[in-house]
This record gives C-alpha cells, structure tokens and sequence, in this order.
C-alpha cells in the first residue's frame, strides 16, 4: 500500500507498451526463480499515516526522556538547550533533502555551510584544517588512528584510560582492521592520565596517543605536558575533545596535539538515544591531503564570483578507491549544519558565557553533593564521586523523577562504587541541590 | 567584499549577539581559582558576533541556493533520491525520541529498544537473514564492518586470508573498505553481458580469499543472473560472500540476498528507507548476517526477554566490539521503521516493482531517436532499478562532453544523474529516477535531454558553457585543489587567496 507512488493503470499500460514489455513481471526476468523470494514479505500490511504516527507515538511514551526527569546523565551525550532556530532552519526541504552536493552550481548553500563549519572548528581547535565532519566521536577517534597509521607505518596506538570507553572500544575494533594493536595508559589517584605511565608507554613503534579534554571523568588535563611526553618519539598526538568546554580552556591546537576529534552532539543536537549527531576531524596543515571525510575549499567560477567546492577529492573513496585515505561516504551534513548555526547563535561572547556557567555550577554541585571526589582538581561539566550506597540512591532518586547520573562500574570496575554526574546549563542550582538532598538522605539511611 | 556572497564571520559586528545566558544561579567563583593557568584558554574563540534576525537571514539565503529532492526531479544513480515523508520529520522529533538519553537505564527505553527491536526484524525479513546489527552510520562503516566480522570469522577457524575480490564495476567504498580492513584488493572483471566474469572469479578465487563484495542488482543496475554459481564458487574457498545494499530498492518483497546466497548484507537506510540525505548526511547502515556470522557482530545487541522486555545485551565474547558510540543513528532508524509500517510488505514490493518500471520505461524513451545515437545504453538489456547510458555519441558526433550535458541540465532545474560512474563505461550517466516520480516528470526528464542534445547540434559551445541561471557558474575546482583554503578569516580580513581578476 504504497502512498508516494503513482503509477495509474492507464500509466502503466503507457509504460510497459513503451518499454515493450507485457507485464511488470517481466521486468524481472533476469532474476532466476530458485533465488525468487515467491511469496509476500511477511512483515504487517501497510497502515495510514494517523496510524503510524499514532502507533510511533505510542512507542515515543514509554521512553523517558530529559524533559520527563531530572537527568544529571552524560558520560559522552549531553542534555544541553537546542535553539529553536536550529529546528526551523534544520526542517527546511533545501538543507534536509538535497544528496551530498556533487553539483557545486546547485549546491552553494550546503558547500558554504561546510566552508563556514570548518572555519569555526578550526577556531574552536585552534588547527588550521577541519573537514566537513565524520558520523561521530568513536569513530572519529578511530579515523584518527587509521590516518596515523597511513602517516607513520607504525604499529602500535596507546590511548589514556580518560578516553571515552565507546573511543576505546571503536579504536580497538578498527585497528583489528588496519593491523594495530592499542594499548591503555592508567589514571591517577585523583582521575588524570598518569604522565609517567604515558612516558613510559611511549615508544619507537607508537604510531599514535590518544588523549581526551576534559576526560571521560570530566577532568581538565594538563594536556601541554601530556602531548609533550606523548610526541617523544614522533607519534601523532590525537586529542578528542568537547567543543563546548573548550570555550574556557585552551585549544588543544596550541599544546602541542596534531590532531582533534570529538563529538559533536552537544553543538545544537538533539540526543535521539545517541544519534545521528557528528563527529569533527581537525588537524596540522601537514595531515590536509591525508584527513578523511569531505572537505569543501573556496574558490571562483568563470565570471570571478566567490564560491565553493568540494576540494581534495584524490584522497576520497569515489577516485582514490583502494588508495583513499579513509572509505567514508555520506558522513553528518545536516548534523554539522546545526553545529555551525549553533556556535552562531551562542557567538564569540556566548560560548565563554555558557562554558564559564557550566565551569561554575559543576564545581558547585561536586561541593553541594559532599561525597568522595574520584576527581578532586579542576573539572568541566562532569565528575564523578564515590557513592557509599549507590543502588540505594537510584532506587529513590529514580522514584523521585531524579536521574543522578552514569554509573561508572562496567566500564570502569576500579570504580565500581563510581557514579559520573553532568552539570549542563539545564540543571539549575534547584536542581543540583535536589540531588545533594537525595544523596544526604541516602547517607542517613545507610548510617 | 563586493560579493554577494557573504559568510556568517564576514557577517559578524562585535558587541552583537542572539544568545542570553540562563541566570548565573551559583557562586561567581573567579575563574582562576577553577582552572589552572596551564588550561586557561587566552583568546575567545572567534565565533561570529550577529543577531537572530542576521542568523536566520544567513542561513535562509543559503538555503535557497541548493537544488533540493523536494523541489525537482534528482535521478542521481546509486543513489536513490525517493521521496521523504513528512510524516517521518515529526515522529523523529517527539520528546521521547528526539531527548531521550543514550545511555537510560533500558527499563525506561522501552519503546526505543522496542522500534529497534521491530525495526531489526523488517530488515532480517526483507534481507533474508536471521540477524541484524543497527551500528554501522552509513553504508561504508557498514561494508567495514562486513569485513571485521569476515576477519573475525576466519581468525575464530583459525584461518588468516588476505584478499578481498571487488568487481570493476563496484562502488568506490567497496575497495577502499578493502584496504582500511587490512586486506588487499583483487579486481574481477566484468562480463560481456554486465554481469561478473565467472572464468575470471574462478582464476581469482582461492583459500588466500576472505571475501567477495557484490552488488546486486550491480552499479549498472543489472542483475546478475549468474549470483548462485558465484556463490558456489565463493563459498567454496571458504570466503564469506558481502552484499553491498546500495542497490537493493531494487528488489524488495522479490528477491533476497540471503536467498542468492549472501552472507552478510548492508543496508543503506538514507537510500531505500528514505531517511533524508540532508545534503551529505546523516545515514546509517545496519547489516545483516547468516547464522555463523552472528556470534561476532558488534555489541550492545538489542535483545528480547521472555516476558517481553528489551534490554542491551553487551556481553558477546567473540563479538569484533563496538563501530562507533552507543546504539548507532537512532533518529534515522525512527524514520525508516515509520517508512517500513507506512508500506508494509506489499508496499515495500510494490516501491521496487515501480522504480523498475520507471527506470526502464526512462531508459526507453532515452533510447528514441534523437536521444539513443547520442546516449547509448552501455548494456542493452532490461534493467533493474537504474541504468547506464555513455555519452561517447555526444563526445564523437557533437563534440559534447558528458560533464557538458549534466551542466546544462542544470539550466532545466533537475539535478544531473551521477556521471563518470561506474569507471569502465565512457562519459558515463547512471540514472536512477525511483518509483515516487511520475511518468510526467520521466517524461520531462527525457524531454529536456532531448532539447539539450538538439542545442548542441546547433551550437555546442551553449551547453559547453552551462550554466548560466544558477547561484554561480562552473567553479575552478583545479584551482581550489592546488592552493586549499579550507576555512575563512574570522571577521573577515585576510589575504584573498582567489583574487576576482585572476579567472580560471
């Protein structure tokens, strides 16, 4: 029961009569019948849009989601404020339905986006060159390894126990691939890389070392210290950072990182139970013609008009093929879109306004919650603290409407006691001090 | 700048903004008692400074200088540009979908795991294999994907092969998928009838073999008549047999790759379950895969208990882990399991019957005179969901270049079919329309090929120059390669690297 096909009868024998065929069947001749499926698809009959809406619906409302609770979760997606701008602009037909833009003439607004895209991840990075954006954080990490390898025909990738456990676990997977093996850097007492575990874990045959800012404990690295030890023996220094803290902390481009990935969720994205979002590749001016992914370069048309192009395309997969610096094909156009608009909307001001508030209400909520800080020095947005009776809080926070946040023990079984709690702009002081009521209240019952 | 053509930085004026903080509700702690003087950042970033009304303007005008699915016909091969419903935008967008966190406690994730769940199943039926991983983003981080768990397959047997076979016909994520896996590329050729050439796959085929990765219908949009002896002969070396999805509006509710013998399939959601293509993105690109596949696919799994509940099942001890973060493109998976319950099973097969039809009764009006000495088809015989034509009668009767044709259709106001692809065709067009077009607007289409073909019969120098009414002309992309610039000057200033008197 197809509703946007519209072949009618008369069309039909119109058709066919051209082709020279007799019947659609016919049209299938070429596919043998021991491979012919002969029956219908068993799936449900086709229904009418008020029942599929209704019946997504239904689905929609046994999730709860960020406006159903307090949620203090994190741990890689956050709960930030999405202009509405972003839905108004992100809903119209020319930026959601065109195909990546292969006719640069009927293609400008999608290019000039990517231009601008760029542009501000590189200001944000502080790297000269960013491409048009990867599918997201993980798997930008694991490209990050992919382009070392292709960079220093090295063996191994040593990655900080602070990088995101799905980073991890996507480098670990990919570099099962491209014949490399990653091998993991401890953390301190107080939840940073260990730089003399990393110094040391540094070698002739390590191809890259991956770092995270703020890590996946919400920790600001001493990332200049840590890249310097890192760089020793010529690996590439890969950081995957947050774009949105680094609106008060240093780009890791001037401390010595040649690459930084991350996600990009928390510019404008909704969370859609972890994607699609985008993931943002920038680098040194020496990895351009190496980087995956497409980027779009300005240039002029005949008459001396400004425009743009995708540019570099002898790296990709559609010319390079066996030799392409990267397979990826379609990557997060509309995703990247919504992250240039958004770091639009909140400006040069507003980044540091916003970064500077979560910085404050962070540091707040881990003095407000008075337990044992995993990660007592500087945080951003996230830290993580020891919980005497952690089944006990969920179990009356979450009656509560309180979501205090991620438990830290699958991934982390030194942390089994771990709970990593999220401060974003949403979480009001009330909020965070509801929490702190919970948690004190949980410690009365547990003594 | 004496351009129209203005970016967001170029636009931006200090002391402007479209953002207000939220009230600054705890302790204003100076910043350097927060963070080290090490990790400070010194500069604010130089983010554009412009008002909401400015933005909105900004980005409006972009917008309306790209062609767009919902505007005009887009018969872009391979690609499969069908319409996207509308429907699909606000089921995405409900709060319980669009805010729910990746990383709830399943209990509270019902309905998502649940849509994943269904959503699983549809694609396991409409595949023809029992299996299904939502994780891969888009069609190559599936097709990578496809490899990892050959590898890991063949490591578990304690096997080590090191070749992939490609046809020369295959897309170029197929080879360069190849060799991001670890394994190098072996061509196989292509028949006389557009088919693998089987003499060559049997040379080629041997225990060194992880894999072959097919299209099918393939990138002429043919189907090979000969996938169960190709079968044959790639599982008898012990390789796995990969189905690149790109092709598969083609033959939904009709035949299934796991039916011709397929081991692990890709599907492409952004292409034949219409998630919108966004102007590059997002996508994703679930697989599929056969009984002794699925020990090793990526974790979490979306997993059924016996009193109905869903829940993540993360332990999977030979599984090649995880491709990217959490459970994959929720969002789009919204859309194309909406896309999926809107067609049921017989409107899936009644979407692959039309975009049959249309493509063959498009590939018949092209083939009129007028058209069909210029075009031909690259391999004459009935096609599947798309074709191939070669504009080597444009090049040779009037000195007209494929690339010539594509840009003065432009000028018509419909997008160019994919050119140059697939390689072993010369001047190629693939042209793909999709079952949600009408006959009038093939018929336009076939119409405005027609003029074009006529003009340049007159004066090949118009189309050679085309266009001339979109937002800008041919782009100097020569130019653009040799001397990159890739990001703007904040707040405008800075070299201009083009310089409007140096022309291409």
């Amino acid at each position: 029961m197809s509703r946007y096909t519209s072949v009618t009868d008369q069309d039909l024998k119109a058709m066919l009569g051209a082709i020279g065929a007799g019947s659609l069947d016919d049209l299938f001749a070429d596919i043998p019948d021991s491979v012919r499926l002969n029956r219908p698809i068993e799936l449900p009959a086709g229904r009418s849009e008020q029942e599929v809406n209704d019946h997504l619906a239904g689905l929609a409302a046994r999730n709860r989601h960020c406006d159903a609770e307090v949620s203090f979760l994190g741990a890689g997606m956050y709960d930030h404020y999405v202009p509405a701008l972003i839905d108004n602009l992100l809903s119209r037909s020319e930026f959601l339905t065109p195909y990546t833009p292969y006719q640069p003439e009927i293609s400008q607004g999608g290019l000039q986006v990517m231009f601008e895209f760029q542009t501000a991840i590189s200001e944000l990075t502080g790297l000269p060159v960013s491409n048009a954006s990867v599918y997201e954080g993980p798997s930008a990490v694991a490209a990050a390894g992919y382009l070392a390898k292709l960079e220093t025909r090295r063996t191994t990738l040593v990655a900080s126990r602070g990088l995101h456990p799905h980073s991890r676990a996507a480098l670990r997977t990919h570099a099962a691939g491209y014949g490399m093996t990653v091998e993991e850097v401890p953390l301190t007492a107080e939840g940073a890389t260990d730089l003399d575990a990393l110094a040391g874990a540094v070698g002739d045959d390590t191809a890259a070392v991956f770092l995270q800012q703020p890590n996946f404990l919400g920790t600001v690295e001493e990332l200049g210290e840590l890249a310097e030890a890192a760089a020793r023996t010529g690996a590439v220094v890969v950081c995957s950072a947050d774009p949105l803290p680094l609106g008060v902390l240093k780009p890791p481009g001037e401390q010595g990182v040649d690459i930084c990935v991350g996600e990009g969720q928390t510019l404008g994205n909704r969370l859609d139970f972890g994607g699609p979002s985008f993931g943002f590749f920038a680098a040194g001016e020496r990895f351009l013609r190496k980087m995956p992914g497409r980027i779009a370069g300005e240039t002029r048309d005949v008459d001396g008009k400004r425009g743009f192009v995708l540019t570099l395309q002898t790296r990709e997969q559609h010319i390079r093929r066996e030799k392409a610096t990267h397979n990826i094909c379609t990557s997060q156009a509309l995703n990247a879109l919504a992250g240039v608009v958004y770091l639009s909307w909140l400006g040069k001001r507003g980044l540091v306004e916003l970064a500077e508030l979560m910085l404050r209400r962070t540091h707040y909520a881990r003095e407000a919650l008075g337990l044992d800080a995993i990660n007592p020095g500087p945080v951003v947005r996230e830290f993580a603290v020891r919980v005497p009776d952690l089944d006990g809080l969920f179990e009356r926070a979450r009656a509560e409407g309180v979501n205090p946040g991620f438990r830290l023990g699958r991934d982390y079984p030194e942390y089994e006691d771990g709970l990593l709690v999220a401060v974003t702009e949403r979480r009001t002081r009330a909020d965070i001090d509801r929490l702190a009521a919970l948690v004190r209240e949980r410690q009365r019952v547990a003594v | 700048m004496s351009d129209d053509v203005v970016t967001i930085f170029e636009r931006s004026r200090e002391g402007r903004r479209a953002f207000v903080a939220p009230e600054a509700d705890v302790p204003d702690v100076p910043l350097e008692e927060l963070l080290p003087a090490s990790q400070r950042r010194e500069r604010p970033a130089d983010l554009p400074e412009v008002s909401e009304p400015e933005l909105v303007r900004h980005y409006v005008t972009l917008s309306s200088k790209n062609f767009h699915l919902d505007e005009g016909f887009y018969p872009l091969g391979s690609c499969t540009m069908k319409h996207n419903p509308k429907l699909h935008e606000r089921v995405a967008a409900l709060p319980g979908h669009a805010r729910l966190h990746p990383l709830q406690d399943p209990e509270y994730a019902q309905g998502a795991l649940e849509l994943m769940w269904r959503l699983q199943g549809a694609l396991a039926e409409i595949a023809g294999l029992p299996h299904v991983s939502l994780q891969p983003s888009a069609g190559s981080h599936g097709e990578l994907a496809g490899l990892l768990l050959t590898r890991a397959y063949h490591e578990d047997r304690g096997e080590r092969r090191t070749k992939v076979l490609t046809p020369d016909t295959a897309h170029g994520t197929n080879p360069a998928t190849v060799t991001m896996a670890g394994y190098q590329v072996v061509k196989v050729g292509t028949a006389e009838d557009g088919g693998v050439d089987l003499d060559d796959l049997r040379d080629k085929a041997d225990d060194e073999v992880a894999c072959l990765m097919l299209t099918n219908p393939n990138t002429l949009g043919l189907f090979d008549r000969n996938i169960e002896e190709i079968a044959e002969v790639v599982h008898g070396v012990g390789a796995t047999l990969y189905y690149d999805g790109a092709n598969l509006n083609a033959v939904m509710g009709i035949a299934r790759p796991g039916d011709m013998g397929f081991d692990i399939v890709h599907f492409n959601l952004h292409k034949t379950f219409t998630q919108p293509h966004g102007g590059g993105g997002p996508g994703a690109g679930p697989i599929a895969v056969s009984n002794r596949i699925e020990p090793f696919l990526p974790t979490p799994q979306v997993v059924r208990a016996d009193d109905g509940s869903y829940d993540l099942d993360h332990d999977r001890p030979k599984s090649i882990g995880k491709l990217r973060g959490f459970q994959g493109n929720f969002g789009v998976f919204v859309r194309s399991y909406a896309y999926i319950c809107s067609l049921g099973g017989d409107g899936l097969e009644e979407a692959s019957k039309v975009a049959v039809l249309n493509a063959n009764y498009l590939k018949a009006r092209l083939a009129e005179e007028g058209i069909g000495e210029y075009l031909p088809i690259a391999f004459d015989r009935t096609c599947m969901h798309e074709f191939v034509l070669s504009g080597r009668g444009a090049k040779e009767k009037l000195d007209l270049r494929t690339l010539d044709i594509a840009k003065r259709m432009l000028d018509h106001n419909v997008h160019p079919p994919t050119v140059y692809f697939p390689l072993l065709v010369d001047e190629a067009l693939m042209i793909e329309p999709t079952e949600t077009e009408t006959k009038e607007r093939l018929d336009h289409f076939a119409d405005v090929v027609r003029s074009i073909l006529e003009e340049a019969a007159e004066d090949p120098e118009i189309a050679k120059n085309a266009p001339y009414t979109t937002p800008v002309r041919r782009l100097d992309e020569a130019g653009a390669a040799k001397r990159p610039v890739v990001r703007g000057s904040p707040q405008g200033g800075g070299s201009d690297p083009h310089p409007r008197g140096e022309k291409p």
